[in-house]
């Protein structure tokens, strides 16, 4: 039987400065089809619970178990990083080559496709995202609206089973915001994490919501 | 992180005025560059290891920088002796150790500590701030204060931009080989850091003109010389006169 769970994290505990945690005995469970929505404060640790998932930031207590393994050490997380998706609060912190197109092929060139083929399958993402036109500018001078939606291009290209999102609406007039959650909502994914303060993105894109405080999380009725 | 942990050494040498300090450490340093007398440079590297001694600075650090600067000095110590030509005393192969080269390498070893110690113990107890306004007070060109100044304080900037790219490359599976595509995303990188750079400098400077900058700087605190800060003057001033003879007049140290 396969396994449905897809993230598991155990009694994690993390902190940036010694003897000030910020997570302590927090668990959290993201299942097969689960679309969850965190919510929390600022500062509450909401960005660094997305980054522990990734093995970007390593708890200080805890497991964590992701696709049904243990992932201890970088060689696991590597693997990871392949099939889970994070889309970053801002785009500027993930775009970074000289055209959208290569900024979008740059994931599949490390997956191992041949340069062709991640060109073929950057320009696929583009055509999907409805954003061809964009794809021989400078990533850095488009508008906030292009960034965000290059910025998920760059993720989709990855094919990821699940995606986390750090924010995704900040920034985004009423009608970007309104494809951009067409476009999340009309890919096939396994499970889906955002972190929004926005009512009206979690109300359409999430069936459960989660609260941060305290170092924990704890879950809310909507 | 960018952090300047000496400056929180408490000590007289801490507490001195920053103009002093900055003319002593120039002083000296540049009578130690000088220099072409062995006695001169030990004596120099003595008085300025007691300067470290009573700047009160955190061992583990200023280990940690001694080693840094060392290791350059060691590159010298494997090329000079066998390249600078007189009496050979170590003979192995090819190579041939002369006494002249093993002796300037010894000489380069000193001034150099020497310069590092004075210069840790008398600047790098104050922080960037005061070091430019004491650099301003002192008539340096506005525009070698202004750059020092910047690029202290943008490094942080650069560093977190620098940590950034990293957790980017993570989660988009990047794995650093030798191969081009790594070269060319490290390209990218240098490349996007400058033009965001040059974007970030243009918003600052304009954030500044809003807020009524003119090109200058005004001081924070008015600077002004004590007791203390004569004592430390004076010493420096004896101490670098001192070398000085010890150089140039020939029977001195004979």
């Amino acid at each position: 039987m396969v396994d449905s769970t897809l993230i598991t994290l155990k009694n994690i505990g993390f902190g940036y400065r010694a003897g000030q945690m910020i997570m302590d005995g927090l668990n959290f469970e993201l299942k097969q089809g689960d679309r969850i929505a965190i919510l929390g404060q600022n500062g509450a640790g909401k960005t660094t619970l997305f980054h522990i998932i990734l093995g970007l930031l390593k708890p200080t207590k805890g497991t964590i178990a992701i696709f049904g393994k243990r992932c201890r050490r970088e060689g696991d997380f590597k693997e990871i990083r392949k099939r889970i998706g994070l889309v970053f609060q801002d785009p500027e912190d993930q775009l970074f080559c000289p055209t959208v197109l290569e900024d979008v092929a740059f994931g599949p060139l490390n997956m191992g496709a041949k340069p062709e083929e991640a060109i073929d399958r950057a320009k696929d993402v583009l055509d999907q995202l409805g954003i061809s036109h964009l794809s021989d500018r400078a990533p850095f001078r488009l508008s906030g609206g292009e960034k965000r939606v290059v910025s998920l291009a760059t993720v989709f290209a990855m094919e990821p089973e699940v995606l986390l999102l750090d924010e995704p609406s900040t920034g985004l007039d009423q009608l970007t915001t309104e494809r951009l959650v067409e476009i999340i909502r009309s890919y096939p994914l396994r499970g889906l994490v955002i972190i929004s303060h926005d009512q009206e993105i979690i109300a359409r894109m999430a069936t459960k919501r989660l609260l941060l405080r305290d170092k924990k999380l704890v879950q809310i009725s909507a | 992180m960018i952090r300047t942990p000496l400056t929180a050494a408490n000590s007289l040498i801490q507490l001195t005025d920053t103009r002093i300090k900055l003319l002593s450490a120039a002083g000296f340093s540049t009578m130690v560059a000088c220099t072409k007398t062995l006695e001169v440079a030990v004596v120099a590297l003595a008085t300025s290891l007691c300067m470290v001694i009573l700047a009160g600075l955190p061992a583990r650090q200023l280990f940690s920088r001694l080693i840094t600067a060392n290791l350059f000095i060691l590159a010298i110590w494997c090329i000079t002796p066998f390249t600078t030509p007189g009496h050979v005393v170590i003979s192995t192969w090819i190579f041939k150790a002369s006494k002249e080269g093993l002796v300037q390498a010894l000489f380069i070893t000193l001034r150099c500590n020497a310069i590092l110690f004075v210069n840790l113990a008398l600047l790098s107890t104050s922080n960037p701030f005061s070091l430019a306004y004491a650099l301003l007070a002192l008539r340096v060109p506005l525009k070698l204060v202004h750059l020092f100044f910047f690029s202290w304080r943008y490094l942080h900037v650069l560093n977190k931009e620098y940590e950034r790219a990293q957790i980017m490359l993570k989660t988009r599976g990047f794995d650093p080989g030798t191969n081009l595509h790594t070269y060319k995303t490290y390209a990218y990188l240098v490349g996007i850091l400058l033009i965001k750079g040059y974007d970030r400098a243009n918003r600052v400077h304009k954030a500044m003109l809003c807020r009524g900058f003119n090109g200058t700087f005004r001081p924070f605190h008015r600077l002004h010389l004590g007791s203390k800060d004569s004592i430390l003057g004076i010493i420096m001033f004896l101490l670098i006169t001192m070398l000085a003879a010890m150089e140039w007049i020939p029977d001195l140290h004979r």
